[in-house]
């Protein structure tokens, strides 16, 4: 147990701050509460720091937690400048009588909730068996219904709470249930062990329809962490209900977490048998028939949307979609010595949750960067004429806009790049072509955004946007714009590095099949 | 030296960055200028005794993994290429130094970017760095259209942006697609073009007519060829003329470089097997908007659709697969690239005066602007194909090879595919030519004198509009005079670009040829695949 505890000291040093932020929070004073955002991002920095110097965790994907543990600690420090500095004009406003928003005052329980979501996100890709996964899935869920609903004032911030909290507890049950048919079929929560058995299965007859109707079930309810059709309808309504900086985290850090656990979970099945053909033709049918849907429609909807939180809402979950081609691919590639890391479905799909991350945050936060009399911008005509007024904020959307309908030379193209060999590689032509087909669709509504601040005047709509007074804010945007320009020289790095996280356990991979016969091998762990 | 010549837009845009907006334009004519001289001196250390062979190559890792290098060099078709951009890049920087009023920075910032990705286009050696650029130039274009444009810019530029982007999504696709076996048969990735086009020209004939077909997807509708041709007129009716001028001159001919160095040879057998269907949609393309020009009264959208005619023929030389053909069709491409370009810059001047294009409001120019009639006339018969100018020879080539498809030349058993009756197709789309052209030259050049009402237009009036001189100022002379010194040049010397890129197009063409000369079992086994 304790080796267990010895690679979790990011998490803990998270969880510490989460105690401290508690303290300073309900502080008489007002200095030390503004302090809560240092106290946070001190936080965030030593588990990054801790987080590149742990070892490898013992799951199938020991790799995992090296690469993502990081990047969730860059993008939440992101995520936590973008939530921005208290604007003490509100907080003078509020003592005057002015009504408490949640977002524009110090935030100590809000911040506590952001680094346990992150710090659940980092958990998910330790885990090792059933019930770690199915905690640490609903530790990054958890939090972030309290966030919806306390980070604004408003009632639809309340509504799309409700509905997130219940939506998300019906898809907590459907993948529950899943794991413990899983568990049913393998007689293991041990991913590992659970791996073991499929295998032994799948050497005798196939792998049994208990299993695959687990794993089905698991699949489709965690597709509700990443908004994948069909679980996508609360979406649009929660990401435009929750306040902006909120919405921003609500895209990467769930998301992210699972595609993590999808990775996990895929994994016990990955390149199974001999020469790794073995892996269950319905889970195949079923991660493409998901990559298609999510795709088309997340892009059918966005594409007749005015209110810009929506459109990115409704192509978040087009974002999905293309990611899941990623998993569809990595079904014939991964592990194998022989491939290149940019053949790697399951690299692809970290690159690109990396770069999405990165890109549609800055889209988000040109957003909250940007306020009407203190209230949020809604529709495309708020943007206009944006570049006459304030042109940095309008370069920023165009460059990340740019970058997530993944226009050459932006890091967006490579993100896609890499996802299309990869699934070229695995011959899946059709999807290939799908993928391509929704990319241009995707642009219309991103040239759109890009376009609208440029092309357009201002209005007399647009004449009364200003600035939001949060420096953070500012800048964090800014650097997500830096970075879809200046991460397309790092891509061999971050591709390589990628491909190394989502290598199976070679122990499993090669002399399993080299070496011991199936039987004997779970026999022994039992 | 080709890398100069890339970092010498890249300063020129940095400058234009970094200095007052009223700078803007005599900095980017600067830019611009050095970056034509430094082409002078690539021009003159090119070798053209080996003018087939990739020169002045330079190349840089870039993404290891991926086999993925930014390297540069040309033949001499892709330096004709560049010569012709870097030529009128400064001219339209002239062009447009009244026409522009607002936001007169960003437009010469999106003028010098689009002018290092087009440059981009035809240096790039390595595959994914020409898709890079080619999708590249879709994001200045479309400011250009978008903010500049005329009244109906926003739908217009959207439309323009769309339809490329997708189809080069498609052909990414196709390109991945050859990578990617070129990745399966020797087991490192690589995007070196000579490399892929090799791998590629190996194929199954069925897996060459799917590469194609993607490859089209991006090329045709750049191109554009007849069905995939709809974006064309709107854009460029809508952008405003620089943008007109290098969407004509140049950006159209990246779909047919790109169909010369990459449908070709990397698809030899279904190339020519599908070549009469791609010439019969040229045909059909040079007739139909022959006559869809005959009918215009927009004068901007009756140019915009000749261009449709005109890359038709231009595509047919290459389909015709032979020597005379695609060198025809090389010579056309910069021809067009001149002789359009100077058309639309004639055009933009008149519309900068008046603030209209509408033939029903101006006719009979020539009473006021005898200069200006001058150069119209002249390439509009330039563009007609008069014989002594430029567009005669490119004109005549490609039909000539489409008629002489077929024929056994210099003694290879050819497999030309098209023939008399392409050519006799096409040779009406030459009269057409001459009939709407010279219409449109006596409506608007002769006939009754008739200019819109000035109190009418008094919203379309600009402050500057006062401050033109009624007939061409001296910067207007200047910058068609060097376009009109060209047409005649390549008119009566057309050798000097015919010699100079006929060793590329005979080894293109000889590619082809060998590539059907094989028995296509032999192809198969080769392959390994087989179907």
């Amino acid at each position: 147990m304790l080796d267990r505890v010895a690679i979790l000291w990011p998490e803990i040093t998270l969880l510490m701050t989460v105690m401290l932020l508690m303290l300073t929070g309900t502080s008489k004073d007002k200095d030390l509460r503004r302090a809560g955002s240092w106290i946070a991002a001190m936080g965030l920095f030593i588990a990054f720091v801790l987080a590149v110097r742990m070892p490898e965790p013992d799951t199938l994907l020991p790799g995992l937690a090296g690469f993502v543990r990081p990047a969730a600690c860059v993008v939440g420090l992101l995520l936590l400048l973008g939530l921005g500095s208290v604007d003490t004009r509100y907080e003078y406003e509020i003592d005057g009588g002015r009504q408490f928003d949640p977002l524009d005052t110090t935030q100590g329980e809000f911040l506590c909730f952001f680094l346990l979501s992150l710090a659940g996100l980092m958990l998910c890709t330790t885990a090792s068996d059933l019930i770690w996964l199915f905690l640490a899935l609903e530790m990054t869920s958890l939090p972030t219904y309290i966030m919806v609903a306390s980070g604004r004032s408003k009632i639809v911030a309340q509504e799309a709470a409700v509905k997130y909290f219940f939506l998300g507890a019906a898809a907590a049950a459907i993948f529950l249930y899943g794991f413990a048919m899983l568990y049913g079929a393998t007689g293991s929560l041990h991913l590992i062990d659970i791996r073991t058995a499929l295998e032994a299965q799948a050497a005798n007859g196939g792998i049994g329809a208990l299993a695959i109707l687990g794993l089905t079930l698991s699949v489709i309810g965690i597709s509700f962490k990443i908004a994948a059709v069909p679980m996508h309808f609360y979406t649009a309504d929660v990401y435009e209900g929750a306040a902006t900086p909120v919405t921003a985290f609500l895209a990467f850090v769930p998301k992210a977490a699972g595609f993590v656990v999808l990775m996990l979970l895929l994994s016990t099945v990955l390149h199974l048998g001999e020469g790794g053909q073995a892996w269950p033709e319905a889970i195949r049918v079923l991660l493409w028939v998901l990559a298609a849907l999510t795709m088309t429609v997340g892009n059918a909807l966005a594409m007749w949307q005015n209110r810009i939180k929506r459109v990115l809402a409704y192509s978040s979950i087009a974002h999905s979609g293309y990611m899941l081609v990623g998993l569809v691919a990595a079904m014939e590639t991964t592990g194998s010595a022989a491939d290149s890391p940019t053949t790697n479905g399951f690299a692809a799909v970290l690159f690109y949750l990396v770069v999405y991350g990165l890109t549609n945050l800055g889209a988000f936060l040109v957003l909250a960067c940007l306020q009407r009399r203190g209230e949020e911008l809604e529709t495309f005509d708020d943007l206009e004429g944006l570049w006459d007024r304030h042109g940095g904020y309008a370069t920023i959307m165009a460059l990340c806009a740019l970058s997530l309908m993944g226009l050459p030379p932006l890091i967006g193209f490579f993100a896609k790049l890499f996802l299309f060999t990869s699934a070229i590689r695995a011959g899946e032509y059709t999807l290939v072509i799908i993928a391509g087909l929704n990319s241009a669709a995707a642009a219309w509504y991103y040239l759109r955004l890009a376009g609208v601040g440029w092309v357009k005047r201002p209005g007399t709509a647009a004449a009364e946007v200003e600035r939001s007074p949060s420096g953070g804010r500012r800048f964090a945007a800014g650097i997500s714009a830096v970075a879809a320009i200046a991460l397309v020289v790092m891509t061999a790095r971050l591709i390589t590095a990628g491909d190394d996280a989502v290598r199976l356990r070679t122990s499993d991979l090669i002399d399993h099949h080299a070496t011991l016969p199936d039987d004997t091998s779970t026999a022994a762990r039992h | 030296m080709l890398l100069t010549l890339l970092l010498i837009p890249t300063l020129t845009a940095l400058i234009i960055m970094l200095r007052p907006a009223r700078q803007a334009a005599l900095i980017a004519l600067i830019g611009s200028m050095v970056a034509l001289v430094w082409a002078c001196f690539v021009w003159s250390a090119f070798d053209f005794g080996d003018s087939a062979s990739i020169q002045l190559a330079a190349s840089w890792t870039w993404i290891e993994p991926m086999g993925l290098s930014f390297s540069l060099g040309v033949d001499s078709v892709a330096l004709m290429l560049v010569m012709l951009t870097a030529l009128l890049i400064p001219l339209s920087v002239l062009g447009s130094w009244t026409a522009i009023t607002e936001r007169v920075r960003e437009f010469f910032l999106w003028l010098i970017i689009l002018e290092i990705a087009m440059l981009a286009v035809f240096m790039a050696r390595d595959l994914l760095v020409f898709y890079l650029a080619f999708e590249f130039t879709l994001v200045p274009m479309f400011f250009l259209i978008a903010v500049y444009g005329s009244t109906n810019r926003a739908r217009a530029s959207i439309i323009f942006f769309l339809y490329t982007f997708t189809g080069s999504i498609i052909t990414l696709v196709g390109l991945l697609y050859v990578a990617w076996l070129q990745w399966s048969h020797t087991g490192h990735w690589t995007f070196d073009i000579a490399t892929l086009t090799a791998t590629a020209a190996s194929m199954s004939a069925t897996q060459q007519a799917w590469v194609l077909l993607a490859l089209c997807c991006g090329f045709a509708v750049k191109v554009p060829l007849f069905p995939v041709h709809t974006w064309l007129p709107l854009a460029h009716t809508e952008a405003p003329t620089a943008g007109s001028v290098i969407l004509a001159a140049v950006l159209l001919k990246l779909g047919t470089y790109g169909l010369y160095r990459f449908a070709m040879p990397m698809c030899p057998v279904a190339f020519s097997q599908y070549a009469p269907l791609i010439a019969t949609l040229c045909i059909i393309g040079i007739i139909y908007a022959a006559l869809v020009c005959w009918v215009q009264r927009d004068v901007k959208r009756l140019i915009a659709y000749s261009s449709v005619s005109h890359l038709g023929f231009c595509v047919l030389g290459l389909a015709a697969i032979n020597t005379a053909g695609v060198s025809g069709s090389v010579m056309y491409m910069i021809n067009h690239g001149l002789s359009t370009g100077a058309l639309f810059l004639c055009i933009g001047m008149v519309y900068e005066r008046y603030h209209t294009r509408s033939m029903d409001e101006l006719g009979g120019m020539a009473r006021r602007m005898p200069i200006w009639t001058f150069f119209t006339v002249f390439f509009v018969m330039s563009s007609v194909g008069l014989p002594g100018l430029n567009g005669f020879v490119g004109e005549f080539l490609t039909i000539f090879g489409a008629f002489t498809s077929g024929q056994p030349l210099q003694g290879l058993p050819t497999t030309g595919p098209l023939g008399p009756w392409y050519a006799a197709f096409a040779g009406t789309g030459m009269i057409l030519a001459a009939i709407y052209l010279l219409y449109f030259t006596g409506h608007l050049v002769f006939g009754k004198y008739h200019v819109p009402d000035a109190s009418h237009g008094g919203v379309h009036e600009h402050a500057h509009h006062h401050r033109l001189p009624r007939d061409l100022s001296l910067r207007e002379v200047l910058v068609l005079t060097p376009l009109a010194i060209f047409c005649v040049w390549l008119g009566v010397q057309p050798d000097a670009i015919l010699s100079r890129i006929e060793a590329p197009v005979n080894q293109v063409v000889a590619s082809v040829e060998f590539a059907n000369s094989q028995p296509l079992a032999a192809l198969v086994t080769e392959d390994g695949e087989g179907r």
